[in-house]
């Protein structure tokens, strides 16, 4: 077998164990997970039979299987960063309305007037 | 122009809310709330600080308006969006925006209360014969084009479609409660093409500005290509843009 046969499923290898550590620990999300073990999965699947990489390219027209590769991949990686800005847009709109509500909550709480408690002895004792 | 006092003749009933929008204005904020109240002593003056580090909230109580406080920078868009919700929770007939640098007369705000006797949202206007405010260049043309295109819209002469002096009616204070963007731009012109697309009428009054106390509009060339370039997308995406799927977070206020 080549290096690249072996680089791959280290690197394959390498990538489930971290995700799968982050998902352990609760640092990611199963919903994120999700996506990058299917590509973890499919590079897995590139490495162990080149020759699906070869068809493809064939079929495509396309005469250096290595450039369909790269070109699958980089348009994977565009579409998971539009994926990403999507969700931090997602992410502000909601920030700032929590930002906006929290400034309206505390501007009505200092309207109210101190809650008086009763002194400790005093207190009903009954809850 | 004749200054009226409280209460404004023929509305006694409408209650006002000024919305004051302050991000480090502790210099200035304390004369524009003054000033707000010896002119218009019936309103209620709200200022929403918006993530300021200089005091600014603590200067406007002093002062006596009532003060929202962000607890980060937010924008204008963010800023008078807060005001917008407050006014239509606590039951404002009227909300007027006025910047805190002290540029708006609010001598003003009787005419742009009046002027919302036949239209939702009244924008005080620089240009339109009071004044001398001129601007030249890239940022005139786009000044230009952002006119003529709210005009063709609204149906009615816009000439200061980037004004921040503006009074809204309660109609337009639920629109702008749900869909104030906070986006470049977003707080004056999308906020306008926003009322105008679900059928607010806008209109304007002519009003002098007076120059800012601090700070000054960038007038450079490349600065102002830039704010040309980002008013025709600002524009463009506010003519094509599908808003109320952005505010999922407000489903609750419909009910």
């Amino acid at each position: 077998m080549n290096s690249t046969f072996t680089l791959g499923l280290i690197g394959g290898a390498i990538i489930l164990a971290v995700l799968f550590e982050m998902l352990r620990r609760q640092r990611l999300r199963e919903k994120y997970a999700v996506i990058w073990v299917v590509v973890v999965g499919f590079t897995i699947l590139l490495v162990v039979f080149p020759g699906i990489l070869t068809w493809a390219a064939n079929l495509l027209g396309v005469q250096v299987p290595a450039n369909l590769l790269f070109f699958g991949a980089s348009m994977l990686l565009l579409v998971l960063t539009i994926q990403l800005s999507y969700e931090i847009g997602r992410l502000e709109e909601r920030t700032r309305t929590l930002a906006e509500e929290v400034a309206l909550l505390r501007l009505h709480q200092e309207a109210q007037p101190p809650v008086v408690r009763p002194p400790r002895n005093e207190a009903p004792d009954d809850f | 122009m004749t200054i009226r006092v409280p209460p404004m003749p023929g509305r006694p009933h409408q209650r006002i809310l000024v919305v004051i929008p302050a991000w480090n204005e502790s210099g200035v904020i304390a004369d524009t709330i003054a000033e707000v109240r010896l002119a218009q002593p019936h309103v209620d003056i709200l200022v929403v600080d918006d993530g300021s580090g200089d005091g600014t909230a603590e200067v406007a109580i002093a002062a006596g308006a009532l003060v929202a406080r962000l607890p980060f920078n937010l924008g204008v868009g963010g800023a008078m969006r807060t005001g917008y919700r407050y006014a239509m929770r606590a039951g404002y007939d009227v909300v007027v925006q006025i910047d805190a640098d002290g540029q708006h007369d609010p001598r003003y705000l009787t005419d742009l209360v009046a002027g919302l006797d036949d239209s939702d949202v009244v924008v005080g206007a620089r240009f339109a014969g009071q004044g001398d405010y001129r601007a030249r260049g890239p940022r005139r043309w786009a000044m230009w084009l952002l006119a003529r295109v709210l005009t063709r819209l609204a149906g009615v002469r816009l000439t200061d479609v980037t004004s921040g002096f503006r009074a809204a009616n309660r109609r337009a204070v639920a629109v702008f409660a749900d869909h104030y963007p906070a986006e470049y731009l977003g707080d004056t012109v999308e906020s306008l093409v926003i009322a105008l697309r679900v059928g607010c009428r806008v209109t304007q009054i002519p009003v002098e500005m007076r120059p800012r106390t601090i700070g000054q509009a960038s007038q450079s060339p490349l600065r102002a290509t830039l704010y040309l370039a980002r008013a025709v997308v600002a524009l463009g995406l506010a003519l094509v843009r599908r808003w109320p799927a952005a505010t999922e977070t407000l489903g609750q206020e419909k009910s």
